[in-house]
């Protein structure tokens, strides 16, 4: 194990009401790295990205973050710690303009989890306008700016989720299924724009279905089955592992 | 002491009768329909109306002069005559007497079909809405039958004679054997608990026993699975809507006797039975139950005088406080399932 | 103002706002509604609903307990008459003060809860307030009689100053009259413009943000609860504010102000005018106190003179009909309006204007991108 581990997930196990859905999951995430996790349905991927955001608790072990025990802190904290997340089901402020949604995540990152700042005005934020201006423009949202954020297409709200993420320049980015319900060129939109992110040295977990984004990627890929971790390393070892193929790319396909 | 401590217990049971009965309808409305009804103490007030216009109707009377008697001061005597009395003789004279009673006869059908108007014209099109939004529509709701009422009965509470052979106390520990004289309970409010317990038995025998109920029961568990089946469960539980109305409405005219209803009965009530609800657990018809009853005996105890000596004021927000406590302590409440309504 | 601290569109609502507010003895003449008892109340009901907008439009949490902050400004108002002194300065602060530590403690425990059970909360907090101050609280209450100024009253400073006089004043300024109109006018206008702020500042965006997807604010960062809070410690300022108000137009304060029906009122008001904006819910204010003066005065004599066009018979059964709608009937008109925009037009009359707006210039636009973000205000 290499000294510039950022995340590392030790020996977790998650019970619900006695059903084992993570056991023993042990999982090292070097910095700057995409790191993909990938299993068939009801492996445990969700749960798994759960435990590290503190939305659930592990029954057993630890998540730490660059040397900081994430286990027991609040979702809002890891996220001020520089963790963000896209859901799977995205997540935005549907009655809130694109603009704002995007600018909302950047007012976070600099005025932290809470500030009674009500005596300035929206419209003096003039740098912070500029920061989510560009970003929207990154995503091809930036003609979308002035229309609420619920009447876009479930593509376009994915890419706002992202930029709503990549705003905060989160030290880790998680993306759960991020093209998941895309069509073809958008998935490829999505690649490109992740790519790019990469070259800006951003670590990111990522789980998905999809083995055409996991290929164009994944540095490192573990695969997740029945709550366990069954085989982990360089893509092109777990493409050829066969106990991945039993579990999963020759079961599911 | 143990009988004073009996006395207050069965003090709290007639009004943890009403909370359970109404809270039972909230729940059941809530469970199945999955809307917080502000409405449901309105239909408890309608149901006292119903004994209110029973009892009016029953007494009607005519009214003749009669000039060859003449009254003390001189004036010609007026004879009134009850109309059933004249028409059913006898029978008449009983359905005057328990005219309380005999008036549930005109409360089920009358809050069956309100309940089901209710749900078919104003509820069924807030099932998918916010749930602050079904407040304000059932909230809304009341005011428009609170003041229908006030238009029609007026402001005054109108009192409701209890039947002439359960007036008076019972003297129950003398019955159990206790010293007699200390816990004497006046007998109405032991019929209207007798009564509650067995509306409450036979809402809980309904959703066990009835292949309706079981439906019901499976809807309130899991409505698409139910809706996969084929079922209409929509129209199960429009009826559901009307039998949580019909027991509000029970609820309403057999507690006319202890408190003579007002237009605003409903709202006094709505309070606390969604305090109840809530103690007792969203969502859970036991937890209903034995909340009301529990809040009923809390409060009894609450108000008596060596209690309030120490703590003042207490019997006056005992229920809130508790309400207060067990949400902060226990959010899903007593028996509540987890997660429900928690926005 | 500098147009760098407010947007143009800000300033010209906050003017156009002013105007109104300041002109009302002359446009509501033709309403019959320009005397200065009831515009004051058009003040004082207009920075209630403001200030429960703040809360409920913009963060979506619906309280049933804001009447007990305004029962608490009202009691606090009178305690500064008995104890310090006539001046409305005073009255006001102290209780503006108190409703705001009032509402901290109560939003402190119930915003630990979210939704329904947050209502049901604030209105356990509502009735037990109103219930002790029938009861125990009644050495500050003054319990069913209700608190009001004697001549026994200390009054320290007033007597300091070697002031007399048993009404309230303004720097020894009376408030009878128009002097106790305007004197409401100006707070209802600060009272606006700090909300419109408040709407527009970064802090406002959370608070909608809170209410568009409280589970989004989490994993951004945010801890939700102090928002949430500080907004409600500002309602309930708001409220606190407007029964101070109505304790200088009348110093006497009682229990009933503070019963949940009462604070249903102000839900309604808000509703009525439209949620989120800002200013739906003081128009819904001044609906519903004008209407309700107008129709309470309305009887059947007067009903007879207005339908005595129509023939005998019919004239009889329509006056039967339509007075059960008003004088002490009131309210049923009022339930049935609400039950209607509730289910209808959910944005109040506000979103009315607006949708009446885009349907008149719809032809001449299209395709028309939104200028403002925002929902008018």
């Amino acid at each position: 194990m290499t000294d510039n581990v950022v995340l590392h997930v030790a020996d977790v196990h998650k019970n619900f009401a006695g059903l084992h859905a993570l056991s023993d999951i042990d999982l090292s995430v070097e910095e700057g790295q995409t790191h993909a996790i990938i299993g068939p349905n009801g492996a445990g991927k969700s749960t798994l990205l759960n435990v590290i955001v503190g939305r659930l608790a592990p029954s057993r072990g630890a998540v730490i973050f660059d040397g900081m025990v994430l286990t027991g802190r609040k979702p809002y904290e890891i996220n001020q710690i520089g963790i963000a997340r896209v859901f799977q089901t995205p997540e935005i402020f549907p009655d809130l303009t694109v603009l704002h949604n995007v600018m909302i995540p950047a007012l976070s990152k600099r005025d932290g989890p809470f500030r009674l700042n009500m005596m300035r005005t929206l419209d003096s934020e003039t740098a912070i306008r500029q920061e989510a201006e560009d970003i929207l423009a990154d995503v091809g949202l930036h003609e979308r700016r002035t229309t609420h954020a619920g009447a876009l297409s479930r593509g376009d709200k994915r890419r706002m989720e992202l930029a709503m993420c990549l705003i905060q320049k989160p030290r880790l980015l998680l993306l759960d299924e991020p093209t998941a319900g895309m069509s073809r060129h958008d998935t490829n939109t999505t690649i490109e724009l992740l790519k790019k992110i990469k070259s800006r040295g951003m670590t990111k977990v990522i789980i998905e279905h999809d083995m055409h984004v996991v290929f164009s990627l994944a540095d490192r890929i573990s695969v997740l089955a029945g709550g366990r971790i069954i085989a982990e390393g360089l893509p092109d070892a777990v493409r050829g592992d066969p106990r991945v193929r039993e579990a999963y790319l020759g079961g599911a396909h | 002491m143990f009988e004073v401590i009996l006395l207050q217990f069965v003090n709290g049971l007639d009004k943890g009768g009403a909370y359970a009965l109404i809270a039972l309808g909230l729940t059941l409305v809530f469970g199945t329909l999955g809307v917080v009804n502000f409405a449901h103490g309105a239909l408890f007030m309608l149901g006292a109306f119903c004994a209110v216009t029973f009892q009016k109707l029953i007494t009607l009377e005519t009214v003749t002069v009669d000039p060859t008697q003449l009254s003390p001061w001189g004036t010609p005597v007026e004879v009134r005559e009850p109309l059933v009395q004249a028409w059913l003789g006898d029978f008449g004279a009983v359905l005057v007497n328990y005219s309380v009673p005999f008036s549930l006869l005109l409360a089920i059908p009358v809050m069956l079909i309100v309940g089901i108007v209710m749900e078919r014209g104003l509820i069924k099109h807030f099932y998918k809405r916010p749930h602050a939004e079904q407040i304000l529509v059932t909230f809304g709701l009341a005011i428009v039958l609170q003041e229908i009422v006030k238009a029609i009965f007026g402001a005054n509470p109108i009192p409701q004679p209890v039947p002439a052979d359960l007036r008076g106390a019972a003297d129950i520990g003398a019955m159990i054997g206790l010293t007699p004289g200390i816990i004497t309970y006046p007998i109405w409010r032991l019929v209207y608990f007798l009564f509650s317990a067995v509306v409450i038995a036979a809402v809980f025998a309904f959703l066990r026993f009835t292949t309706f109920g079981m439906v019901v029961r499976a809807g309130m568990a899991d409505r698409e699975t139910v809706g996969l089946l084929g079922i209409n469960i929509d129209r199960r539980f429009t009826i559901m809507f009307g039998l949580a109305a019909v027991v509000a409405g029970m609820a309403g005219v057999m507690y006319t006797p202890l408190l003579p209803p007002n237009y605003h009965l409903g709202m006094d009530f709505l309070v606390l039975s969604f305090v109840v609800v809530v103690v007792g657990g969203m969502g859970s018809l036991p937890g209903a139950v034995a909340a009301g009853f529990l809040l009923g005996i809390l409060q009894s105890f609450a108000s008596m005088t060596q209690v309030k000596a120490l703590v003042p004021g207490i019997d006056q927000i005992i229920i809130y406080l508790v309400a207060v406590v067990v949400l902060l302590v226990r959010p899903r409440g007593l028996m509540g399932r987890r997660g429900v309504m928690e926005a | 103002m500098n147009t760098a601290l407010i947007s143009r569109n800000d300033l010209l609502l906050f003017l156009g706002f002013t105007i109104a507010v300041l002109a009302m003895p002359i446009w509501l003449q033709p309403f019959g509604a320009a005397y200065p008892d009831l515009m004051q109340r058009f003040a004082i009901y207009g920075i209630f609903a403001l200030g429960f907008n703040i809360l409920f439009g913009l963060t979506g949490y619906l309280s049933f307990g804001h009447a007990a902050f305004f029962g608490v400004g009202s009691y606090a108002a009178v305690w500064s008459f008995k104890l310090l002194t006539m001046d409305a300065v005073p009255a006001l602060v102290f209780a503006v003060v108190i409703a705001g530590l009032f509402a901290l403690v109560i939003g402190y425990v119930s915003l630990r809860r979210s939704g329904i059970y947050f209502s049901i909360l604030t209105l356990a907090f509502a009735q037990m307030s109103y219930n002790l101050a029938y009861s125990v609280l009644t050495p500050i209450t003054n319990g069913e009689t209700g608190l009001q100024l004697t001549l026994a009253d200390p009054r320290h400073l007033d007597r300091m100053m070697g002031v007399t006089g048993g009404s309230p004043t303004l720097f020894g300024q009376p408030l009878f009259g128009y002097a106790g109109f305007y004197f409401c006018a100006g707070l209802l206008i600060v009272a606006f413009f700090i909300a419109q702020r408040i709407t527009g500042s970064p802090f406002g965006m959370m608070l909608k943000a809170i209410k568009s997807n409280q589970t989004r604010m989490h994993y951004t960062g945010f801890n939700t609860r102090p928002y949430a809070l500080a907004a409600f410690v500002i309602s309930g300022m708001y409220a606190g504010l407007a029964g101070a108000m109505l304790a200088i137009t009348d110093p006497l304060a009682g229990a009933e102000r503070m019963q949940w029906t009462a604070s249903g009122e102000v839900v309604l008001m808000t509703i009525l005018g439209g949620v989120g904006t800002l200013v739906g819910p003081v128009l819904g204010a001044w609906i519903i106190k004008y209407f309700e003066n107008i129709f309470s005065a309305f009887n059947e004599g007067i009903l007879h003179r207005t339908f005595a066009f129509l023939p005998d018979g019919v004239e009889d059964v329509v006056v039967t009909v339509t007075s059960k709608f008003v004088g002490e009937g009131w309210h049923l008109t009022l339930g049935l309006v609400f039950v209607l925009i509730v289910v209808f037009l959910p944005g109040g009359i506000m979103e009315g204007v607006r949708r009446l707006f885009n349907w008149a210039r719809r032809p001449a636009s299209v395709g028309r991108a939104s200028p403002r973000t925002q929902p008018a205000e």
